[in-house]
């Protein structure tokens, strides 16, 4: 078997404020495994970030153990580019915190730029790129810092339906392209059969792990948009949504 | 998406930028003609006794005051009294302001203790504590200066500490899977992305200051157009009120557009 990356054991975690506390994970265990891509699926609001942080190391668990092997990269919601820095400064700003700006760090993101189709955009606003570019552009400041593992929290649901479809098929290519672990967090069943390995379902929150799935598709063309074409595709989809149990 | 503008422009849209500069040169010249017509009416209604010239001045006599004024120095020692504590007043309330938001914003202890506190000195009436400069300051500068500082350093922090908390906390949680220490984002996200606040905040200070300064003037001065607006009010020279009156307005403006200036600057990616 491949190399473990994450190693979740029994992670447990509540949130305290002055209105009570809240549960939110609950005897959360699993593996991820070097080069998987593992799709994180589950209510809203069940605890879904909260263990991203907890895998990122921004939150530490209230009872349980993550054991992480390698460098970790962490996509938000939105691209939170920031506005008035140019795409060139945007994609250099976790070097800069890092203080590990280099003319080869410059260069290996400069090539990243060009590779990715944002050669020419460099000098240009993060308002002045459309909402696909500006996804790509928060993408190359993540990969910037060579992570290992990707972790990606609904990283597409703020774009209109179209451009998410193109996109996560762009960020699966460059992610497999570039060797990465990813723990790709989403809503969308579809998303997360086509772009994953396996698929953690969570139940409500505190979230526990209710089924896991390892996805196995016959199709030729493995990009997320071939593969939604693949007969088992429908079932995957259908038993996920049993499992998810929504109800209106 | 974006687009490169392109050189080639078609006739239509020239037709249209056409027709928008059109309207701004027609904005501009009546903006420049109601100034005009309104010195010149009140030259005139002043000039036939229409209106007592004793009550309400006239260009004409306001622009020799000026000339008189200037011809023995004194119109630019005013003038630059008045200037310098306005820029001094404003230069300290906006950094001592910013230098307590930002203390506020590192810790949440000393804002939730200072905050009563803001409060009340927020809607406390500055000019209230006006004579108690005086007493403590003298006659001079620096009363006047304090006074303006006074009034618009409350108003500075909390607008900008309004301003430090709109910063959305998913950029600083980015900046915290970075490893960002609270330096850095005090640097790298929280002071940019309040520029836009800063610069209103400014805007604002500079209103306050020269309130605070005249106000100060009004009260204690032996300089400055604010001195020259009470002394001629006491002596019943409306020439030499207005005068003033209209020079303040021209500074202000002029104070003004430079913040403009200033904003364009450094608000580039707007
Ligand atoms: N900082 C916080 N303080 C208190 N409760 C929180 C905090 N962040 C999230 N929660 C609560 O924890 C639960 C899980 O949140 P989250 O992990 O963001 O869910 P998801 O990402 O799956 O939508 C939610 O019920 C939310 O209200
Ligand atoms: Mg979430």
């Amino acid at each position: 078997m491949n190399k473990i990356m994450v190693n979740l054991k029994d992670v447990s975690f509540n949130y305290h404020t002055l209105e009570g506390e809240t549960e939110a994970l609950k005897n959360i265990s699993f593996d991820v495994y070097e080069g998987e891509f593992v799709g994180i699926i589950g209510p809203s609001g069940c605890g879904k970030s909260t263990l991203l942080s907890i895998i990122s190391g921004l939150l530490k668990p209230s009872y349980g153990s993550v054991e992480v092997n390698g460098k970790i990269g962490y996509m938000l919601q939105k691209d939170h580019l920031f506005e008035w820095r140019n795409i060139w400064q945007n994609a250099l700003l976790g070097l800069e915190i890092q203080k590990s700006l280099t003319e080869e760090s410059k260069k290996y993101v400069e090539g990243l730029l060009v590779k990715y189709g944002l050669g020419e955009f460099k000098n240009h606003y993060p308002n002045q790129l459309s909402g696909g570019m500006r996804q790509r552009a928060a993408l190359i400041r993540t990969l910037a810092l060579k992570p290992d593992i990707l972790l990606l929290d609904e990283a597409f649901s703020a774009l209109d339906y179209q451009t998410r479809l193109a996109i996560s098929d762009e960020v699966y290519k460059i992610l497999k392209y570039e060797q990465k672990t990813a723990v790709i967090v989403t809503h969308d069943i579809s998303e997360a059969i086509s772009m994953c390995n396996r698929i953690v379902v969570l139940s409500n929150r505190p979230a526990h792990v209710k089924k896991i799935y390892d996805i196995v598709l016959t199709c030729e063309d493995r990009t997320p948009i071939g593969c939604r074409k693949a007969p088992e595709f429908r079932e995957y989809f259908n038993s996920i949504w049993k499992e998810l149990d929504v109800h209106v | 998406m974006y687009e490169a503008a392109t050189p080639h422009i078609s006739k239509e849209h020239r037709e249209f930028l056409k027709k928008v500069k059109r309207k701004n040169v027609l904005i501009r010249v009546t903006q420049f003609a109601l100034l005009i017509v309104f010195f010149a009416t009140w030259e005139i209604v002043a000039r036939y006794k229409i209106v007592d010239p004793f009550l309400v001045s006239q260009p004409s006599r306001m622009l020799k005051t000026m000339m008189i004024l200037s011809q023995n120095g004194s119109l630019f020692m005013h003038i630059w009294v008045t200037l310098s504590e306005t820029i001094i007043g404003f230069t300290l309330g906006t950094v001592i302001g910013m230098i307590i938001a930002i203390l506020l914003w590192w810790s949440d202890f000393l804002s939730k203790v200072a905050e009563p506190y803001l409060v009340v000195l927020n809607s406390l009436p500055k000019i209230a504590l006006g004579p108690i400069f005086i007493v403590w300051m003298g006659n001079g500068e620096a009363p006047i200066i304090t006074m303006a500082l006074a009034i618009s350093l409350i108003v500075t922090i909390i607008s900008l500490q309004t301003g430090f908390k709109e910063v959305d906390d998913e950029k600083i949680k980015l900046l915290k899977t970075f490893g960002a220490t609270k330096m850095q984002i005090l640097t790298k996200c929280i002071l940019p992305a309040s520029i836009p606040t800063i610069i209103s905040a400014i805007k604002i200070n500079i209103g306050l200051s020269w309130v605070g300064v005249i106000t100060g003037e009004f009260l204690v001065s032996k300089a400055g157009l604010g001195y020259l607006i009470v002394y001629g009010g006491q002596i019943f020279k409306l020439d030499l009120v207005m005068t003033s009156v209209l020079i303040l307005s021209i500074l202000s403006a002029l104070m003004y557009i430079f913040i403009v200036y200033l904003e364009k600057k450094l608000i580039r990616w707007r």
